[in-house]
């Protein structure tokens, strides 16, 4: 059996650890908030852009852009979103998972695709793996503003115009509550599937609906990557809470544990000592 | 007076909602006038000030990429960058600004001397909205 003094240690340090376990989920949940409500201010802009789109496609069924068309697929690009830190639970281990599945699945070699990876541990995964990682973008702040990662959606669509890769699946946690975001795959380029929304209003296009296709469908595909930065943020302060949380939550049961075999210990060696004095007196008589 | 809404609207959130009685913008053919009862238009937007005429007094509001969608009795205005007069950094647009010269005078190669010159041409158009000489 453990010492007394083994057992104070560890309750010592047990009860630090959950200190800061406690007050990083406490850190978390208010980062969550804030990734919420900027998820939210995004929701306007992406409606509207999809709605002009839509109605441009819908109503102009002769306009075409090279964005649009599925041509055939040489080089695939992967586009995976994940956190530059650990400590968030299977946030990251169930992105990496599900692309490692889809690309066995899909490719036999891997010079039928590239990533594109957000995130340290996205990174670091592929390198290991030895995959060819055509752009990768770490230390992004917690809450981006569309400045922060202009860069990389331009680059992502960008080496699509140019032909460097055919088509672009994106991966990413979306946020479904505080302790629930799944995996979601989403096919960002070629634009095939832009569904029309019910209010199409016709519209004058200045100076032509080609041109501003030209314009729009560029912005349109970077603000879907966007999107999905915002919700992969929401889902990976989420899941950092949740972490957090059961990490105190089984901290706390530990302490608990120690505290009772202390305890039990503490009174051991009490009742030790005093059949001790006892027998040492009933010796003397 | 007739009126209509404007609404400006970022990734980052919406910047500007608000009546008014004329809405100008610069697309990429040129300055574009807008009054209530507009026939539905969309139309691209450059680097410029958006002015927004009210009654009796005129905001500006510094927009970069995106575009312009006009229905009858509301524009919108989807922009990937966009601040009122009073949201501007002054200083920080006019740091860019000088960066985008410096990088103009080295003359690097032809990309590097596009976007610096978009840079410019951005911080530029930030400065004038501050300080509403437009």
């Amino acid at each position: 059996m453990a010492s007394l003094r083994d057992i104070k240690t560890r309750i010592t340090s047990t009860k630090k650890t959950s200190q800061i376990t406690k007050a990083m989920q406490m850190v978390s949940a208010s980062k969550l908030n804030k990734a919420e409500m900027s998820a939210k201010a995004f929701v306007p802009y992406m409606e509207k852009i999809q709605d002009v789109v839509a109605s441009i496609a819908a109503g102009s069924s002769d306009v075409s852009n090279p964005m649009m068309m599925a041509r055939p697929v040489k080089k695939t690009a992967y586009l995976v979103i994940t956190s530059d830190r650990g400590l968030v639970g299977g946030y990251n281990s169930n992105i990496l998972r599900t692309v490692m599945a889809k690309i066995n699945e899909r490719h036999t070699s891997s010079d039928e695709f590239v990533i594109l990876s957000v995130g340290r541990k996205g990174r670091d995964f592929f390198a290991k793996k030895g995959y060819n990682i055509i752009e990768s973008s770490i230390g992004l702040p917690d809450h981006p503003a569309f400045a922060d990662i202009k860069e990389i959606t331009r680059k992502a669509v960008g080496m699509f115009a140019d032909g460097t890769y055919d088509e672009v699946y994106m991966y990413y946690n979306h946020y479904v509550s505080a302790i629930s975001q799944e995996v979601t795959e989403k096919k960002v380029l070629p634009l095939t599937d832009i569904q029309p929304t019910g209010s199409t209003a016709s519209y004058e296009f200045d100076p032509s609906a080609e041109v501003i296709l030209e314009v729009l469908l560029p912005q349109y595909a970077e603000s879907l990557i966007f999107g999905a930065l915002l919700d992969g943020k929401a889902s990976e302060h989420a899941a950092s809470m949740t972490a957090m949380k059961s990490a105190t939550d089984n901290a706390s049961e530990l302490i608990g544990d120690l505290t009772l075999v202390y305890n039990r210990a503490r009174q051991a060696a009490i009742t030790q000592e005093i059949t001790e004095i006892v027998g040492g007196a009933a010796a003397l008589e | 007076m007739k009126t209509i809404t404007v609404n400006i609207v970022t990734p980052d959130g919406p910047v500007y909602d608000s009546e008014v009685s004329m809405v100008i913008a610069v697309t990429a053919t040129g300055e574009m006038g807008v009054l209530p009862g507009h026939i539905p238009t969309v139309a691209p937007l450059g680097i410029g000030a958006v002015r927004l005429k009210k009654e009796n007094s005129t905001e500006l509001v510094a927009v970069s990429g995106g575009f312009l969608e006009i229905r009858p009795e509301k524009v919108t205005i989807l922009a990937q960058s966009a601040e009122t007069a009073t949201e501007i950094d002054l200083a920080r647009a006019q740091e860019s600004a000088k960066r985008a010269e410096a990088l103009l005078q080295a003359r690097k190669d032809e990309i590097d001397y596009k976007r610096a010159e978009l840079a410019l041409k951005r911080a530029m158009n930030r400065i004038n909205v501050y300080e509403g000489n437009i």
